[in-house]
């Protein structure tokens, strides 16, 4: 991997004067822009020929690592394969070509596709209406949150701003519920991994006039069903609150169970986990947020338009695609998948809740931690095999966390080829410790320097500039 | 191995105090500093704040995590180690020398909550 136009950055390959276009003679006169508007120098341009650009980015884009490339098993993230028929979907010139500004009497055929996925997605989660604005997971939450807020202050219920939260959630609950101006009570969890119902009874005793609302993932983060959803739905009822169900791990129970049967009244859905549209990277998401009856009129307006509507058409085709008896096999083939994994590597990996999982587990490192190898050194040893590293050091509660989470979508080989894989790395942990803490070795970029990185951030080329 | 200083008292947050008359040094325990890697920026209060036991004063935030800092005891702050706003890997050298902020204790009985090193050490076998 020598590759010049690999190893440099665009504005390194610049030239001065050169250049891969050419503007047409100007037939419409000159605009005096003010002097007040113009900038003072010249705008640091990279100058490069087309050739050049097109070969720098293409290098960069081979050296992409997607689900598209190879197996993914980011944990908690539900980096599903996304089926080629969706974009073809999406790609339809009837739709392409929408503008949200369009007269809603010419959008008709688009707004029976919303109708149409809202109806899916209310029969797959047991809730009665969707709002598609949300552009995302965390957007959903806040929207989920807003509308939970809106719903307390309609009856005047205005002291309830304590939103509960398990100490396994993700970072986005407590973020999202501080953004909607709510206050954050955290719940423990048990040694098994679940909430803590005894210390939720307490929360509830000391705060329940003031709880706005429980927030839980299902299963939660350290992929264990939450059996005692029941009950603890009637405590937060009984005390005036409303659950909140975090879509972030809707996969396991696609077709299996319904968040609005287990008395949840509030959720998101993360069309680019669960349904398939494209994940990750920054790329467009959608956050649709769910109610039950009677809450849809306290929806918030987050968006003036109809959320992303290219990835709504993905989604929908993905359900098409599946139809009803094959979107039950999603949820409890992805949990096959995730205890295929685990079974198979529990003996050299720490398995601190040795349970049967949903669709991802949680390991805290290797076994013999007497070599010095951590969970970071394992991450990196497995982009040398081709793979991509799972999360690392999340869920907080174990020190050395590597959470993995396959999908439905693999083959028995895939994994079986990954478990070899894991297997290999812990016996070079044994028997070559510096080949493993030093990795990776086979990639363009080897061990970055993460201290460094996070104490100089340098992420662009002025700053690079003025570095040097 | 982790380091239990003897002589300090430790929360269940790992965060330690060395009291000295009416004044506090407090800083996060080896074992934190352990457990959270290499650490990248420390968030510290101003002087002056007031800081409440069991509350929130500050955060520290290394390549896997950021975490909240947790005051063990109620008081007014006096000192912050303004060393570890460029050097917070400090921490990682001694956390136990590389205290964060030094506090002026209202209510000494809170320290009865606290730990000694031996209890610590314990409690943190157990976690």
């Amino acid at each position: 991997m020598n590759n010049r136009l690999y190893g440099n950055l665009i504005f390194e390959l610049s030239k001065e004067g050169r250049k891969g276009y050419s503007l047409p003679k100007n037939n419409f006169g000159s605009y005096e822009i003010p002097a007040s508007m113009m900038r003072n120098e010249e705008a640091a341009l990279p100058e490069c020929d087309e050739l050049t650009v097109v070969r720098h980015y293409t290098n960069l884009s081979n050296n992409n690592f997607g689900v598209d490339t190879g197996f993914y098993p980011l944990g908690s993230c539900t980096m599903k394969y996304n089926p080629k028929i969706n974009e073809e979907m999406a790609a339809l010139p009837q739709f392409q070509g929408l503008h949200p500004e369009q007269p809603a009497n010419t959008t008709k055929g688009a707004l029976a596709l919303v109708s149409l996925l809202e109806k899916s997605l209310c029969e797959l989660t047991g809730l009665a209406h969707f709002t598609f604005k949300p552009y995302a997971g965390a957007h959903g939450e806040l929207t989920g949150l807003m509308t939970i807020d809106n719903y307390h202050r309609s009856r005047g219920d205005m002291q309830r701003k304590k939103v509960i939260v398990p100490d396994s959630a993700h970072g986005t609950n407590p973020a999202s519920a501080a953004v909607c101006g709510l206050e954050i009570v955290e719940v423990k969890s048990l040694a098994d991994g679940t909430v803590d119902f005894e210390d939720l009874k307490r929360l509830v005793a000391e705060e329940g006039p003031n709880i706005a609302a429980m927030m839980m993932t299902n299963p939660n983060t350290l992929g264990l069903f939450e059996t005692r959803i029941p009950e603890i739905a009637k405590l937060i009822h009984d005390c005036g609150g409303l659950m909140y169900y975090d879509g972030a791990n809707l996969n396991p129970m696609l077709g299996a169970c319904r968040p609005g049967d287990m008395g949840f009244d509030v959720m998101h859905i993360n069309l680019h986990k669960t349904f398939s549209t494209p994940h990750g990277g920054g790329g467009p998401g959608s956050g649709p947020v769910g109610v039950r009856e009677g809450l849809q009129e306290f929806f918030p307006t987050v968006s003036p338009y109809h959320g992303n509507f290219a990835v709504m058409m993905r989604a929908y085709a993905y359900i098409l695609s599946l139809g009803k008896e094959h979107v039950k096999e999603v949820g409890p083939l992805a949990v096959l998948n995730a205890n295929y994994i685990k079974e198979s590597l529990k003996d050299v990996y720490e398995l601190p809740i040795d349970t049967v999982c949903c669709h991802e587990f949680v390991f805290d490192g290797l076994k013999d931690k007497s070599t010095g190898v951590t969970t970071m050194d394992v991450a990196k040893r497995l982009l040398d095999y081709g793979y991509h590293a799972p999360t690392i050091y999340f869920p907080l509660l174990f020190h050395e966390s590597l959470m993995v989470e396959p999908t439905e979508n693999e083959s028995k080989e895939t994994l079986d080829g990954f478990i070899a894989v894991m297997r290999k790395i812990a016996e070079e942990a044994k028997t070559d410790p510096e080949l493993v803490k030093t990795a990776p070795h086979n990639t363009p970029i080897g061990r970055v320097d993460d201290v460094l990185a996070a104490k100089q951030v340098i992420v662009n080329y002025r700053q690079l500039k003025a570095k040097a | 191995m982790a380091k239990f200083e003897e002589g300090l008292l430790y929360s269940e947050s790992h965060e330690y105090i060395r009291v000295e008359g009416e004044y506090g040094y407090i800083g996060i325990s080896d074992y934190a500093q352990h457990a959270l890697g290499n650490v990248v920026y420390v968030d510290m209060p101003d002087v002056d704040d007031d800081v409440t036991a069991g509350e929130e004063f500050g955060a520290v935030e290394s390549v896997k995590a950021a975490s909240d800092l947790f005051s063990p005891v109620s008081g007014t702050v006096v000192e912050v180690n303004e060393a570890l706003e460029d050097t917070p890997e400090l921490l990682n050298e001694d956390a136990f020398a590389n205290w964060i902020i030094k506090v002026q204790l209202s209510d000494k009985a809170e320290l009865d909550n606290l730990m000694d090193a031996k209890a610590y050490q314990a409690f943190c076998e157990k976690e």
